[in-house]
């Protein structure tokens, strides 16, 4: 699992069978200081309650689906949590 | 699996069922001689792991849910092990 950050929302009328009902959310994953690396990545939200702005944990893969109501859908990034506080330990700052 | 390092934990309270109840740890990855890999992954702890210790990393979901023995969880990433010493080349007997 890795840290982003949601950066909007994706509407889509169309989907394939199982999407229905599923919220999709642009992230930006971060390294561990919070700062973005990599692309952008559209995922489902798992956990009903991420919005635009918030720091979240996603899972990437098969894994992804797993978390869906229905876990036979093609999510392959899906929100699983939304963090509170990431605690870096004392002379681990990078 | 993958070595890495524990350099934090990650607190949630709003988050998928399956996650309940569990330790999340920042684990930097390593490589073999202990130096950043670059990278990092954030495990469910099942060892008890603790800051700065250099940890053994699952990241495959089939094992995962097999050592978690929960069937259908969205998690893939464990931490399995406190690893005590890394021995480069040949294995000293």
């Amino acid at each position: 699992m890795q840290l982003a950050r949601v950066i909007g929302t994706v509407v889509a009328t169309v989907k394939a069978p199982g999407l229905e009902g599923v919220k999709l959310l642009v992230i930006q994953p971060l390294d561990r200081s919070l700062k973005p690396t990599g692309g952008q990545l559209v995922a489902a939200d798992a956990v009903h309650m991420a919005g635009p702005g918030e720091l979240v944990y996603f899972v990437a893969a098969r894994e992804a689906a797993q978390a869906m109501p229905d876990p036979f859908v093609p999510v392959d990034h899906a929100i699983v949590g939304i963090v509170d506080a990431v605690s870096a330990l004392a002379g681990n700052e990078q | 699996m993958k070595l890495g390092r524990v350099v934090g934990t990650v607190v949630s309270t709003i988050n998928a069922p399956d996650f309940d109840n569990r330790t999340l740890l920042l684990c930097d990855l390593l490589d073999p001689s202990g130096r950043p890999a670059g990278g990092y992954l954030i495990a469910v702890d099942t060892v008890g792991a603790g800051a700065g210790e250099t940890v053994l990393i699952l990241d495959e979901g089939n094992s995962a849910r097999q050592v978690l023995n929960a069937p259908g969880a969205p998690i893939r990433t464990l931490v399995v092990g406190i690893v005590d010493a890394v021995v480069e080349g040949p294995a000293a007997v």
